[in-house]
């Protein structure tokens, strides 16, 4: 900055220096940005899931259609399961900012079992529907739900094992800089499965039900 | 020099002074959240349900609903503004959006249009049929 100041000084030099000049962004901001863009790369493949089983949702082969196999009651569990976990996960994030361990602890414990309720309901209605043989080989219908469905299961269980893998560096090395950025980066990635968790029980569910 | 206007991470909350981070206003701006998402949730299975609606349009109704839902998880739980500091994570988001869109709607018209113009077998005539 002083070497612009000699080279311009009329120019009134209170105003904050320009990104460029001030070097690169703190780190947790670059991560953060970096797992936003890996984020949404994530949900392009999910639009391509959505996108199979949108096209192939009446291609029941004489099967079951979703009419017949989607408990309402079940997705509708299953859907406040994981808004309330969604919704721990962000006082967690408040509570990291913080510091306050307990609570982090506390908001991580809850987060963790209603997830792993989402899933313990969703493996349940999986095998409920294998054991009347409407299992992913019955129809085109059925193999583009259990690929959607199962993708988004799968990155839950993700979810919950990074959670187990986080509180565990919290309680080893504490709030570390790296820590927190790990964190920052799961609280996005849960909520995001939220979000593709909206659409799954429109297009899926509720859409199905409906035609 | 330590108060450069750097863009802010996604999922940030912005603008609270250090005192508030974290207190009851963090707490505050979640619970909306929360109490709208449960709200156009409900919604979603009522429209889905109700008979009181005309059939044709249910499938639109969910969409927009699902939409204004994504809205609000974006905006009460991962704090995106249209605010200076955010730009650079509208812009990756509006990209995302875009392939998105072009891939779902894409794969909708092209799949449309396919079968439209199928030679009109039996087999064919009837969706159900399809392997």
């Amino acid at each position: 900055m002083n070497v612009a100041v000699a080279i311009d000084d009329e120019v009134p030099h209170e105003a904050a220096p320009s990104t460029s000049e001030a070097g690169p962004a703190p780190k947790r901001i670059v991560v953060g940005f970096g797992f936003w863009v890996f984020l949404l790369s994530d949900i392009v493949m999910f639009a391509s899931l959505f996108a199979a089983y949108a096209v192939l949702a009446q291609a029941t082969a004489g099967g079951p259609s979703g009419l017949q196999l989607f408990n309402q009651v079940s997705v509708a569990i299953e859907t406040a399961c994981l808004l309330a976990s969604s919704y721990t996960c962000g006082l967690m994030s408040l509570a990291i900012s913080v510091r306050r361990y307990a609570t982090v602890y506390l908001g991580a414990l809850i987060t963790f079992v209603l997830g792993a309720a989402f899933l313990a309901l969703e493996v349940r209605e999986f095998a409920g529907m294998i054991a009347i043989g409407a299992g992913p080989q019955r129809s085109a219908f059925l193999s583009a739900f259990f690929t959607l469905v199962g993708c988004h299961g799968l990155h839950v269980t993700a979810g919950l094992a990074w959670l187990v893998v986080m509180m565990a560096q919290v309680a080893i090395k504490g709030f570390q800089a790296a820590v927190e950025r790990r964190l920052l980066c799961f609280s996005l990635f849960w909520h995001a499965l939220d979000i593709v968790w909206v659409w799954l029980f429109t297009v899926v569910y509720l859409m199905g039900v409906v035609s | 020099m330590t108060d450069t206007q750097y863009d802010r991470a996604p999922g940030d909350a912005s603008a609270l002074p250090d005192v508030e981070r974290g207190t009851s206003s963090g707490v505050l701006v979640y619970t909306i959240g929360l109490a709208l998402a449960v709200v156009l949730t409900a919604m979603s299975f009522w429209v889905a349900n109700t008979s009181l609606l005309w059939a044709g349009g249910i499938a639109l109704g969910l969409t927009v609903l699902a939409i204004a839902q994504m809205g609000v998880h974006l905006v009460f739980f991962l704090h995106v503004t249209t605010g200076p500091d955010n730009t650079n994570n509208v812009m990756a988001l509006a990209f995302g959006v875009l392939i998105v869109t072009l891939v779902v709607v894409g794969s909708l018209l092209i799949m449309a249009d396919l079968n439209d113009n199928m030679m009109p077998t039996a087999e064919i005539m009837n969706p159900h049929m399809q392997h």
